[in-house]
């Protein structure tokens, strides 16, 4: 099989998963986008493994060692998404701005108070 | 060189089988990972990774790593997968479509996304044009083999990962554990 086939189907896969990365508002969908990345460096580790014939194995071996890694990220990922969804209300990463150097001094403030506001009527709805 | 002598009888105007069945499966894995990022429904996004990660699984088959393939099977779409439609439905997801799924810098990653995807081709191809694998011989990802070197080669790696496994597990716990505040405010609140 010719090399380049691997090679640019994992090159590929890996700029979909940039993209999702990227594009991506809700953050579960960023992590299954990050899983699209890593499985792309997979494919290149196997295949690479596969033709230089490697009497290790190191490209097999690393290929299941990153995937109980993601295993443990995509655990911890959520665990820390869900802590997020229950402080917050929400998972979109694009409106967790409390630590973001806004242009002007008032918009870390805006945004606070606009939490705030959020968290308050979350606290009534739960309440009701 | 047994890569050129391998060379000499390949060419890209008469594909094998293999790289028939191979170029076919990556053409639904990618078309899957690409409705994977883009899609507006959040839980279809979950299952079309399903198929991209199965895709992938198939294409370890054809690369003969088949105890990777079903590693893959069995801990991507058997567990990561069951995971994040867990954690969607945890954080109440919208089951229909979603009109805000994307982010405002859509453009600006897709613009990355394509420059990356042109560069990284572009380098790979040119790098690796004469270069085949040499896919007959013995078995190279048989059960058999992957026990040997794992266990033989890669035993202190192994054993690290297992503790990084526990150390993933108490840390979930303790990240999705109620505190006894929380808890107490849950009380009044009902």
């Amino acid at each position: 099989m010719h090399l380049a086939y691997p090679a640019v189907l994992a090159a590929l896969l890996f700029c979909t998963g940039l993209y999702g990365v990227l594009a991506r508002r809700n953050a579960i969908l960023v992590l299954m986008s990050v899983e699209l990345m890593l499985n792309a460096v997979n494919l290149n580790l196997v295949a690479f493994d596969v033709w230089l014939r490697d009497t290790l194995h190191s490209g097999q071996a690393l290929t299941l060692f990153t995937i109980a890694i993601a295993a443990a990220e995509i655990g911890i990922g959520l665990a820390i998404v869900l802590m997020v969804y229950r402080n917050r209300g929400s998972s979109d990463i694009d409106r967790l701005r409390d630590t973001a150097e806004g242009p002007d001094p008032a918009g870390p403030a805006g945004d606070e108070a606009s939490a705030m506001a959020q968290e308050a009527a979350q606290k009534t709805e739960a309440a009701a | 060189m047994s890569h050129l002598a391998a060379a000499a009888g390949q060419g890209f105007l008469s594909p094998t089988g293999v790289e028939i069945a191979f170029l076919l499966v990556g053409i639904a894995t990618l078309g899957a990972a690409v409705v994977t990022v883009t899609t507006k429904q959040l839980v279809h996004a979950a299952l079309w990774l399903v198929v991209a990660l199965g895709g992938l699984a198939v294409e370890y088959l054809l690369l003969t790593a088949e105890f990777i393939a079903w590693v893959q099977v069995l801990i991507y779409v058997g567990s990561v997968v069951v995971l994040l439609l867990f954690g969607l439905m945890l954080t109440r997801a919208p089951i229909g479509r979603s009109p805000d799924a994307d982010s405002g810098n859509r453009w600006a990653a897709l613009t990355v996304a394509v420059a990356a995807a042109a560069a990284l081709v572009w380098v790979v191809v040119d790098a690796f044009r004469t270069t085949w694998i040499d896919l007959d011989g013995p078995v190279q990802g048989s059960t058999k083999v992957s026990g040997e070197i794992l266990f033989q080669h890669w035993v202190l790696p192994f054993e690290a990962l297992s503790v990084l496994l526990l150390a993933a597990l108490v840390g979930a716990i303790v990240l999705s554990r109620k505190s006894d505040s929380d808890s107490a405010k849950d009380k009044e609140q009902r």
